[in-house]
């Protein structure tokens, strides 16, 4: 299990990577991989191309980040899920929320 | 005489028909103290041989009854392939007779009169001779024997592979493959079989080196393969697996690159994981293109499975697109000219040629353009094509009706003390019971998701008292979970009570979890109204799990949860 997180060469896009269980253990590492940075992006993206479980904490995490990112205004992606951590999102109603793909 | 001398004892026979000449050849052998035998003429000398067989033979060529030629071709052929040197004793001196004794089967001759010193150097030469041809012959029936022992090993050794192989599904009517006979030894191993979800699953590898060691790693493979993939077991989990096991028994160096299919007929989609084998295609069938899928990742045992990375790529398919996995070996395929195949060839094949005959062309091009059959050594190819749900018909495929054997109805009590919770984590424990019900794994990823949120519910609200309107903000999102870790950390009372039970129904069954606490618990009749969804950074497992199963209801104070998950394949 892991966090990293990348800026775009124009500053202007923080990408975080979670690896492996996406739940309760990593809401520091998430938090920080935000919260942590000088300047604020103007979009987030959260990467879920290898995690491999979600559970309903994650979902509130998620949460945070997009309201932190300016809520309604805010532009989070969600990107390149596998079925199963697409299925708890769709569940959840969180296309209505992100712009998952 | 020297000491080496001495100890080279042989046993000569002597045949000449002169007397005198005999006596002196016999007085100087013994006096070498070699073992004389002696014939006067060319049938005595073929039945000595025949019953003494002596080590060298000094033969006159000019005899009575039967000459030196005739006797030296008579046991030439009694000797077979034990080397008997033949010194022919002569006083010819023209080149004709000479040659006619060579011809005859003779090795060298000697001439008359005698001379003592040549006549040991030769005995000494040819008994060298005799040596070398006799462990010559015994290294070449070692070899030979070895040969066939390998070869019925290889024989066996395919058999075994064979059997862990056989209940697959490459037979199936929309796989087709290509795999050399002596594929199995340079290290290449195809394996498919159907998920109890109805998804296919492939398998391309191809290990490094050849022979044996390669061949070895293929079985384990294949065996975690199928074990893994009846069950149920989810792509990641089994790339997991086999991943470990390699890593365990493969040497530094050899290593596995492979190349996972999965194939969901009822979404039509495919899931690829490619670690190390070329890119492999998937053919669009209305607009004819390609698209080629990367490998992203190393092969399997390489890296230990914690930094093996498991993300895959996913694509959708219309019934009758097609995929096809090789390894290297199409595109190393060598023309006469030392040319190789290569990823262009390949291309152009898929350009020119109809969907349904891809596979062929394929293989047609590459025996032609190599234009020679070695390349059968090391050639494999597979095709899949995406069809309709229950098309993918094999004979060797499990029948889903298979439901009636196995874990299918019983009750489990399971109670999670206070001393525990800091150090254990029941849910793969209680997980891995669950889906020995056969048919039930292919929905771990929602029991675990119905489980792992009541357990959360119960442990963080029941035992650890935690109060989920902290969640309401940031910076109470993150005290909550401070909380909790100071909590669990020093927890000494409570308790989790797990009441599992199942029965079947037509082609799946129910599922209850019903899960108490030893906590307060809360006015349960608002957290199931609608209304009061999405508060806050909270309260989304209640729904997700609402939503997963069939009914959800909290029963007294709202410590006791009752969840009912109902399934079909």
């Amino acid at each position: 299990m892991g966090i990293s997180s990348s800026v775009s060469a124009d500053g202007s896009e923080l990408t975080i990577l979670i690896q492996g269980r996406f739940d309760f253990s990593a809401h520091q590492d998430f938090r920080r991989s935000y919260e942590s940075l000088d300047i604020r992006p103007r979009s987030f993206a959260v990467d879920l191309r290898e995690t491999t479980y979600l559970d309903s904490s994650a979902l509130g995490m998620l949460l945070l980040l997009r309201d932190f990112a300016g809520g309604e205004s805010s532009t989070v992606r969600i990107v390149n899920c596998n079925p199963d951590v697409k299925k708890i999102l769709t569940i959840s109603n969180f296309e209505q929320l992100f712009a998952i793909r | 005489m020297t000491a080496s001398q001495s100890t080279l004892v042989l046993k000569v026979l002597v045949a000449e028909d002169t007397r005198s000449d005999r006596q002196i050849l016999e007085a100087i052998l013994r006096q070498d103290g070699h073992h004389v035998i002696s014939a006067s003429d060319g049938i005595e000398a073929v039945e000595c041989f025949r019953q003494e067989r002596p080590d060298i033979i000094l033969l006159d060529a000019l005899m009575p009854s039967l000459d030196g030629f005739e006797a030296a071709r008579q046991i030439k052929s009694l000797a077979g392939e034990t080397l008997v040197p033949i010194i022919f004793l002569t006083s010819l001196t023209e080149t004709e007779s000479l040659v006619k004794c060579l011809e005859a089967g003779g090795d060298d001759f000697l001439q008359k009169p005698y001379n003592r010193v040549i006549l040991q150097a030769k005995i000494k030469a040819f008994n060298r001779m005799r040596e070398l041809h006799a462990t010559m012959s015994a290294q070449r029936d070692q070899i030979a024997s070895h040969n066939r022992y390998l070869i019925q090993e290889q024989t066996l050794a395919k058999q075994l592979f064979d059997n862990i192989a056989h209940d697959d599904c490459l037979d199936a009517s929309n796989v087709r493959h290509y795999l050399s006979p002596k594929a199995v030894f340079n290290g290449d191993v195809l394996v498919a079989a159907q998920r109890p979800s109805g998804n296919m699953m492939l398998l391309l590898g191809d290990f490094t080196g050849h022979g044996l060691p390669a061949a070895i790693g293929a079985m384990p493979l294949a065996s975690t393969f199928y074990g893994m993939v009846h069950k149920g077991f989810a792509l990641t989990d089994v790339l997991r697996e086999i991943n470990d096991k390699l890593k365990a028994i493969l040497p530094i160096g050899l290593f596995c690159c492979a190349t996972f299919l999965e194939i969901n007929f009822r979404e039509r989609i495919v899931t690829v994981w490619n670690g190390g084998l070329p890119d492999c295609f998937i053919y669009r069938h209305r607009t004819r293109e390609v698209e080629a899928v990367k490998s992203h990742h190393l092969p399997l045992g390489v890296l230990p499975s914690t930094q093996l990375k498991l993300d895959c790529q996913y694509f959708e398919l219309e019934v009758g697109d097609r995929c096809f996995l090789w390894s290297d070996g199409i595109h190393e395929a060598r023309s006469c000219k030392g040319e190789m195949f290569g990823e262009q060839r390949l291309k152009a094949v898929f350009e020119r040629s109809d969907p349904g005959r891809i596979f062929d062309a394929i293989l047609e091009s590459v025996h032609e353009f190599t234009g020679s059959a070695e390349v059968d050594d090391d050639l494999s190819l597979l095709e899949v094509v995406m069809v309709e749900p229950g098309n993918a018909s094999s004979r060797s495929m499990p029948q889903p009706a298979e439901h009636n054997a196995g874990l299918m109805e019983w009750k489990l009590d399971f109670e999670v003390k206070p001393s525990t919770f800091k150090y254990f984590d029941p849910l793969p424990l209680l997980l891995s019971i669950i889906t020995e019900v056969p048919g039930l794994r292919s929905h771990s990823g929602s029991v675990y998701t119905v489980l792992a949120e009541l357990y959360s519910n119960a442990l963080e609200h029941g035992v650890l008292k935690l109060d989920s309107t902290l969640k309401q903000t940031p910076e109470g999102f993150a005290r909550y979970y401070q909380l909790r870790s100071e909590r669990l950390e020093h927890v000494d009372s409570g308790f989790i009570r797990f009441h599992l039970s199942h029965d079947t129904r037509e082609n799946g069954g129910r599922l209850m979890i019903h899960i108490v606490d030893s906590g307060d618990g809360f006015p349960h009749q608002d957290v199931l109204n609608p209304r009061n969804r999405s508060a806050g950074y909270s309260g989304r497992g209640i729904p997700l799990i609402r939503d997963i199963c069939e009914s959800l209801c909290y029963r007294g104070k709202g410590n006791e949860v009752e969840a009912v998950f109902v399934w079909s394949n």
